[in-house]
């Protein structure tokens, strides 16, 4: 994870790519979605997520693809530590950068729509976090296991999708039973606990068959 | 620490398959600790195959490798840890620095005092000057004794080349040659895929010809390696095991 954290800040493309990409999401949406200056009630929480979603999309895809520029990959499987030690080393990366992004997102959405998010703030980030690592989870097996195909780019998201839509509905609602006018902390809960199943799945199911998977 | 060792790797019946293709059919071979082997072959012939199938990064689809009378699957990161390999890609990352690349393998690999370690490294790569300079500013030279360094921090008892000749001048293909005998006295095995044929002449303890994922007979006699191995490609051969050089 460090030398991932090294090489980006060399670079910095992932950062700019996605960090732009979310705030230009969330800056489109504002012109859909506030009229008169007012903001259409609840959709916040969708932006938040969709944003969330395909920013970390672009960040899955590049982390890896970086890792295939001249092979390291190989390189790297050939260390001798466990080979799920790089996949969670990798999936520390992808959430880091991933939380960057959060919070410019919630910035500008709570900017442009002034919404308190941070009315039940614990359980705000919570459900970000519990839900950046179900998404970043699943992502970066695909990624991995994408990496050396030519039509990367079209599977990623093909796979992710509609494996990982029950954490953003999960999400999207968790956040939307916080930021209502009259917050459901009970629901949230619910939905909080239903992405940490999810992720708990998610995670097992990554680390158990990263190995055979990365194996040509 | 490291309790398991090996002096000597059997391939027993290696196929692999990607598909319908075949990279590789039916290949045996007995590698002895202190031994340079080289892989011959046209392209495609599935010598990169056979360095990945050692390797242990690809999976042979059947028959199997031991290293000792251990198998690889058995062994995991503890045979990991003795494998050096060198691929035709240099698997070095061009964002970081000369210093950077070989202090993450260094640490990768769990190796006592990293810095003095990447030192030594990088003067045998002779890039001590250019050591905090970012690898993609490097010349293909350059960066092929860097990923050479790095494929060797370890001290590998199994070391495995892809192409190591690749962008080198003259000074660098000596200073290779003689690290390679000297690998070879310390008790390393040494298999490397090359199409220079003249500078293997001079390295190598045996040749092992692949053509269409078999290994093919080089013909007997006195001539250079080049002049047998071109006499197989145009001349055709029968299928053996090894041949000496």
């Amino acid at each position: 994870m460090r030398k991932d954290i090294r090489v980006e800040s060399r670079s910095r493309e992932m950062l700019y790519t996605t960090t732009f990409f979310a705030a230009s999401c969330v800056l489109v949406f504002s012109f859909a979605f506030v009229r008169s200056g007012r903001p259409v009630e609840g959709a916040e929480a969708g932006i938040i997520w969709v944003a969330l979603a395909y920013a970390g999309q672009l960040a899955l895809g590049r982390a890896f693809e970086r890792e295939l520029h001249q092979d390291a990959l190989r390189g790297l499987l050939m260390a001798p530590v466990e080979r799920a030690a790089i996949f969670v080393g990798k999936l520390l990366g992808i959430m880091l950068l991933m939380g960057v992004v959060e919070a410019v997102v919630v910035f500008f959405v709570a900017v442009f729509f002034s919404t308190a998010f941070f009315d039940y703030g614990l359980l705000f980030i919570s459900l970000l976090v519990t839900g950046t690592i179900g998404f970043a989870c699943v992502g970066a097996l695909f990624a991995a296991m994408l990496a050396r195909s030519q039509s990367r780019a079209v599977l990623l998201p093909v796979l992710l999708y509609p494996i990982t839509v029950p954490v953003l509905i999960a999400g999207v609602n968790g956040t939307l039973s916080l930021i209502q006018p009259e917050p459901n902390l009970d629901l949230a809960r619910f939905w909080l606990a239903l992405i940490a199943f999810f992720d708990v799945v998610f995670m097992t199911l990554a680390l158990w068959t990263f190995e055979p998977l990365m194996t040509e | 620490m490291n309790l398991f060792d090996f002096q000597q790797v059997t391939v027993s019946n290696v196929s692999r398959h990607y598909g319908r293709r075949r990279a590789l059919s039916s290949v045996s071979l007995d590698l002895q600790a202190g031994e340079v082997v080289g892989l011959l072959g046209p392209n495609g012939s599935g010598k990169s195959t056979l360095l990945g199938v050692l390797s242990t990064l690809i999976a042979p689809s059947s028959g199997q490798v031991r290293y000792g009378e251990q198998l690889s699957r058995a062994l995991g990161a503890d045979l990991r840890r003795l494998i050096g390999f060198l691929s035709h890609d240099l698997q070095l990352y061009p964002e970081l620095s000369a210093r950077e690349n070989l202090d993450f393998s260094a640490r990768l690999y769990g190796r006592q005092e990293p810095l003095a370690v990447v030192n030594n490294a990088l003067g045998r790569a002779r890039l001590a000057e250019r050591a905090e300079e970012p690898v993609a500013g490097f010349s293909r030279g350059m960066r092929q004794r860097l990923a050479l360094e790095r494929s060797l921090i370890h001290e590998p008892r199994l070391v495995l080349l892809d192409e190591p000749f690749t962008g080198l001048d003259d000074r660098s293909t000596s200073e290779l040659i003689e690290r390679l005998h000297q690998l070879s006295k310390d008790g390393c095995l040494i298999v490397f895929a090359t199409h220079d044929l003249d500078i293997a002449d001079g390295v190598l303890d045996r040749a092992v010809v692949l053509r269409s994922g078999r290994i093919t007979e080089l013909p007997n006699g006195h001539g250079s390696l080049r002049s047998r191995y071109r006499e197989l490609v145009t001349g055709g051969g029968s299928m053996e095991q090894r041949t000496d050089v």
